[in-house]
Parts: structure tokens; sequence; C-alpha cells
């Protein structure tokens, strides 16, 4: 029993389709139970009044953007090395959830970002970061589209997938280096908010548990729609593939 | 050494369109592909030149001895009728283009720019092109498309005087060249069976 | 290789080959970009570096669809990939022969149209090196993005939204570079990290264009 045996488009479907009820339920009770606990049961930050409540959109969707870039990294490799349909198609279902969850992390970080920095949109690292990151999740999903052909496609959107990769990389420390920026540091899983030691600076006990939620929340949404938009995929291919040898034969 | 095509199988887009294609090119031997529009030809001759990859089966004796030359002539119009054969014969390490434009009566014309020539002489010079690159193993899709009679007979010699020389030709056209070296291959009973394109196979 | 080199370079100067193109639209965001903002010279001196990087990597960008376009039409690609080049080899000539004809003149443009933009003193030698050093850089990756779009009808357009990202790391630290000499701080960290891009570029990225290529070709 290996796990390449996934990759056979049928198996694949058959899997998905036992998985996806139970990843999809466990994802509403993961986001409704962190975003209800964190909008109503936690108190308001002393310095930050109620904005402070939008973290539990904008951490999760922020880290799922990257993620999701992760994801089609490796399922790139993955196709250029073993070739196997499933994994492109899941990197080419991926990107536009990856696109969602970036829109949503710079929407409400612009909204957050307004009461807290007086501005909607600032030339800060982190949020160019993520729009270069759009812009490069639009190139991929528009080279997918572009190309007829389905593999030749999968081979030049993997190798821009590789690509894009080490430039995006290096776009995140070029623009380090030409901003400093306004946005605060990695807050989230700093040892000392989890322990509580430190409560200046840090996400403290009080946010972090919904936080811990309702970011397992969106890995689960993530999962649940790359299995659904996976399984759309092979069915459109499945349905062009059947219509092709109708055709032929 | 002679080129070989041993039980190839070639697609297009994917979808097989000739299965088990076998033959034997002698240095000295030309091999003229017949066939119906659409039955591959154009295709196998892709495969042989390295262009595609072959489904199954393979070519030996290709690669760096075979020269190409398809639909399109690659001429840049903006060069002259000289410049474009010297930048080949540069490519491909040779020397001299004198006897590429005598043999297709292109002397008159070295100076032209290729853009001003008419149909029939840019199709001429890309076939001088193959020539100058030297190579023993002449790849050609439909050669004579647009080449008035004598055009022909020109080509029809430089292929014997190729030939003459212990080269060799594969080609697809529709005419007869009166080539007494060139045997006629068929590729109709080799058109695959219809079937799915390799890459719906997983899905169906 | 050489061959290819110099056919090319002779394509470009022979009419209709867009020799002056990148050089004229360079031309036309300097002298516009006066009419946009406003004469005040203080403003102008202070934006001139990054208008003059950005005004560079756009003219670069303008011309990238030539470097495959047109052999691709011609057939000539399908013969290059036959001929006894690697493709890794033609690809790196396609984009020097790029950077020669595009590249070139707006590095050397560069600081006259400095003059227009009243950039400050030091601000010359600068532009002038970190163009020198970033618009290779530009032409490799634009390559890779030409080698991406090659035989797509309507490629242009998606050609620029794939290279747009590309080119981000290469025009912070060009422009970086050139503001830095302008104001006359230390340009040692911006100037390692562009010329690290550049020969980064230059040595890894003819491998994934070559990929992309063959792709392409077949």
């Amino acid at each position: 029993m290996s796990i390449w045996e996934y990759a056979n488009p049928v198996k694949f479907i058959r899997t998905a389709d036992v998985l996806l009820p139970w990843v999809t339920v466990a994802a509403v009770i993961c986001l409704v139970t962190g975003l209800v606990w964190g909008f109503f049961f936690t108190p308001e930050d002393f310095r930050q009044g109620s904005t402070v409540k939008i973290i539990y959109l904008h951490v999760p969707a922020a880290m799922m953007a990257i993620n999701a870039w992760l994801m089609m990294l490796l399922a790139s490799l993955i196709w250029i090395v073993r070739r196997h349909h499933v994994s492109a198609l899941a990197a080419r279902a991926a990107a536009p959830i990856g696109a969602t969850m970036t829109v949503i992390g710079l929407v409400t970080g612009a909204i957050w970002g307004q009461p807290m920095w007086g501005t909607w949109w600032a030339w800060d690292p982190r949020l160019t970061v993520f729009l270069i990151l759009f812009l490069f999740y639009l190139g991929y999903m528009a080279l997918w589209e572009a190309i007829e052909d389905d593999d030749t496609a999968a081979d030049l959107t993997s190798i821009l997938c590789l690509v894009g990769s080490v430039f995006a990389l290096l776009s995140r420390y070029a623009v380090q280096f030409w901003n400093q920026g306004l946005h605060q540091g990695s807050s989230v899983l700093r040892a000392g908010a989890v322990t509580g030691t430190d409560t200046t600076e840090k996400v403290s006990n009080v946010y972090f548990m919904p936080l811990l939620v309702s970011g397992i929340g969106f890995v689960l949404l993530f999962l649940a729609l790359v299995l659904l938009r996976t399984q759309t995929e092979i069915r459109a291919r499945r349905s062009r593939a059947l219509l092709a040898r109708e055709r032929s034969a | 050494m002679e080129l070989t095509a041993s039980d190839l199988t070639v697609a297009r887009g994917g979808v097989p369109v000739l299965d088990g294609v076998s033959f034997a090119l002698a240095p000295g031997r030309a091999l003229v592909l017949r066939g119906p529009n659409g039955a591959g030809k154009t295709t196998l001759l892709r495969t042989v030149a390295g262009l595609q990859p072959a489904l199954a089966g393979e070519v030996s004796g290709a690669g760096e001895r075979i020269t190409y030359a398809g639909h399109a002539d690659g001429l840049k119009s903006m060069l002259s009728v000289g410049e474009n054969l010297h930048f080949w014969a540069r490519v491909f390490g040779t020397e001299g283009i004198g006897t590429a434009l005598s043999a297709f009566n292109l002397e008159t014309l070295e100076d032209r720019l290729a853009g001003t020539l008419s149909a029939g002489q840019k199709r001429r010079l890309g076939l001088a092109r193959l020539m100058v690159t030297g190579r023993p193993v002449w790849v050609l899709d439909e050669p004579t498309v647009s080449l008035d009679t004598a055009s022909v007979a020109l080509f029809a010699e430089a292929v014997r005087a190729h030939l003459g020389q212990g080269g060799s030709a594969l080609m697809a056209t529709h005419i007869d060249l009166g080539i007494p070296e060139a045997d006629d291959f068929d590729v109709t009973p080799y058109r695959a069976q219809p079937r799915a394109a390799l890459q719906d196979e997983a899905f169906l | 290789m050489i061959a290819l080199l110099t056919r090319d370079l002779r394509l470009a100067v022979r009419a209709g080959g867009g020799f002056g193109l990148g050089l004229a639209f360079f031309l036309i965001v300097t002298v516009l970009v006066p009419f946009g903002v406003g004469p005040q010279t203080d403003l102008l001196t202070r934006i001139a570096p990054g208008i003059l990087w950005i005004g560079a990597l756009l003219a670069c960008l303008l011309s990238l669809d030539r470097i495959f376009a047109l052999d691709w039409e011609d057939g000539s690609l399908d013969l290059l990939a036959t001929a006894p080049l690697p493709m890794e080899g033609i690809v790196s000539v396609k984009a020097l022969a790029h950077w020669i004809t595009t590249g070139l003149p707006l590095v050397l443009a560069a600081p006259a149209l400095g003059v227009l933009l009243n950039l400050a003193g030091p601000g010359y030698l600068w532009l002038f090196v970190s163009l020198a050093l970033g618009t290779p850089a530009l032409s490799v990756i634009g390559t890779f993005g030409a080698a991406l779009t090659v035989g797509l009808k309507r490629g242009g357009l998606l050609m620029s939204l794939l290279v747009l990202p590309l080119y981000v790391p290469t025009l912070i630290f060009g422009a970086e570079v050139a503001r830095r000499g302008a104001e006359g701080l230390a340009v040692q960290t911006p100037l390692l990290m562009l010329a690290g891009i550049s020969f980064g570029v230059a040595a890894l990225l003819p491998f994934a264009s070559a990929a992309v290529l063959r792709i392409n070709l077949r």
C-alpha cells in the first residue's frame, strides 16, 4: 500500500468522496467555534479595542495564502518527477484558493490597518510581499488558462511555480531591505506568547486559543476546497477524455 | 550508418497517429513517405528529427546526423539570400555556400533580401539551406510545395547528388520526383487504432 | 553561437528590427514624468533614480516578446532546435542579444536622461553602474517569460503578467543602488545583492528557459 496509489484519478475521486463530508464538517465546526469564540468571548484589547478581533480572519488567511503556494510547489515537484496527473491538477485546483486567501489577508489587513495606522494601504514589507504573492498566483492561473494541451500546461506551470518560488523568496528579502515597515513582527508563534511570560507585544493566551482553533478551521477548509476542486478538475478531464474517445471511435 | 526506426509510435497532441512504424534507410538511398493528408507523415518526420518525443519505439542514426526542413523555411526576410545561408553554414560549422547557391540556381539572387523573393524562390532558398548544413540525413516535409517543374527538377538533382555522396533522404511528398534511388513507404497500414490520448488514459 | 548572436544583432538594426524602440520608450517616459508630477527641481531630483529605473524596466519589457516570437513564426526555432547548439546556449545567446540591443542603449542613455530629471551629482555614476549590472538580469528573466509564452496567441499580455513579479527584486536593489548613490549613502549592500541576482539568474535561469522552450516546441 503506497501513497502513490492515490495518484490514480479514480482512486483519488473515491477517497475524496469518503473524506470530503468529514473534512467539511470538521472545518465548519472549527471555523464557527474559533470565530464565535474569538469575536464574542474574548476581551477587547486595551489599545486596539474591538478591531483586534479581525485577527481571527487575518492571520489564518495570510498563513494559508503561503501554505497554498507551498502545497502547489510540492505538487509541481511531484508532477515533474513522477508525472502523476492528480498532482498537477491538485496544484491547479489550489491556486484560486490561495489567491482568494491572499485577497482575504490583504483586505482584512486593510480594514485592520485603517484605524491602527490611519491608512488603508502602506508599502510595508509584509503587505508588499502579499501583493507580489497575489501577482504570482494571477500569473500562474493565467498560464494554466492560456495553454490548451493539458500536459504542456502542467509542465510549464510547474516550472513557473518552481522559478516563482525562488523569486518570491528573493522578493521577500528584497522588500524587507527596501522598507523596514509598520507591520508588527510575526506575533503568533513566539514562545512568550504561548507561555504568557511576555504580554506587551505578543498575542496573549486569551487570544491565542480561539486563533488556534480558527487556524485549524482554515487548514481544514483549504483541504476540503482542494479536494473538491481537484475532484472537479479530474472529472472535467475525464469527461473530455471520454468525449475524445467517442469522437475517435 | 543507416537511419532506422523500430516499432515507432508517434502522437499528435498526445493522440497516437501511427503505430509500429519500422523502416531502415541506408546511405545513398531515399525513402518517400506516402499517405493521405492527416495520415501522420509530418508527425513521423518531426519525431525522427527529434523535435518531439516518440510514444514508443526508437529512432537510431538520427540526432546529430539529420537536418530538417518543415513547412516553414526559417528564413529571415530582412537578411539577404547569402546572409541567410551563411548564418546556417556557421551554425552547422561548415564552409562555403557556393555549391548550394548554384544547385538551386540562386546565384543571381545572392544579394536580394529574402523578404522580396517569390514563394518558389523562398522554397528554393529553404532547400539550399539543407546543403550548407553538411548533415548526411535530410528529413524533408513536402519539399516541393510552390516549386515549378524546373525547380522540382533542380531539387531532384540536388537530392540525387546528395545520395551520390553517401547521404540519405527521408521525405514526405505527393509528386513523383523521378529519383531511381528512392523507395516508397506507405504509412497508411500503420495508422493507429483510434484510442485515447496517452495523457487521458489514466482518466478513463 | 556567435553566428546566432551576430544574426540577431543584424536583424535588430535592419528596418523593422525594433532596435530603437526601447530607447524611444525610455525617452518618452522620462520626458513625460515632469509634466505629470510638476517641474519642481528638488522633487525631480528625489524621484529621478526611481523613475529612470522604472523607465528602463518598462522599455525592456516592451521588447521581450520579440525574443522568440519571430523565430517561432518563420520556423527558425524548429531548425535551431535541430542544429548542433544546446538549447541552453540558444536561450543565453538570445538573452545576450536582447541585452545588447535593448539594455545596453538604455544604460548608455540613462545618464543623459538623468540631466533632464536633475539627478544629483554622484547619482550619475551609480545610476550607470546599477543599470549596467541590473539590465542583464532583466533580459535573462524576460527570456524565461518569452520562452514560457512562445507560440501563444495574445502571449504578450500574459508574458508581462508573468514577468512583472519576477522583476521586483532586481528593480528594488537596482533602484536602491541608484537612490543611495544619488543621496551619497553607502551602496555596497544593494550593489552586492544586485550583482548576486544578475549572476545568479544568468547562471541558472537559462536551464529553466531551455526546458520550457523544449516543452513548447514539441
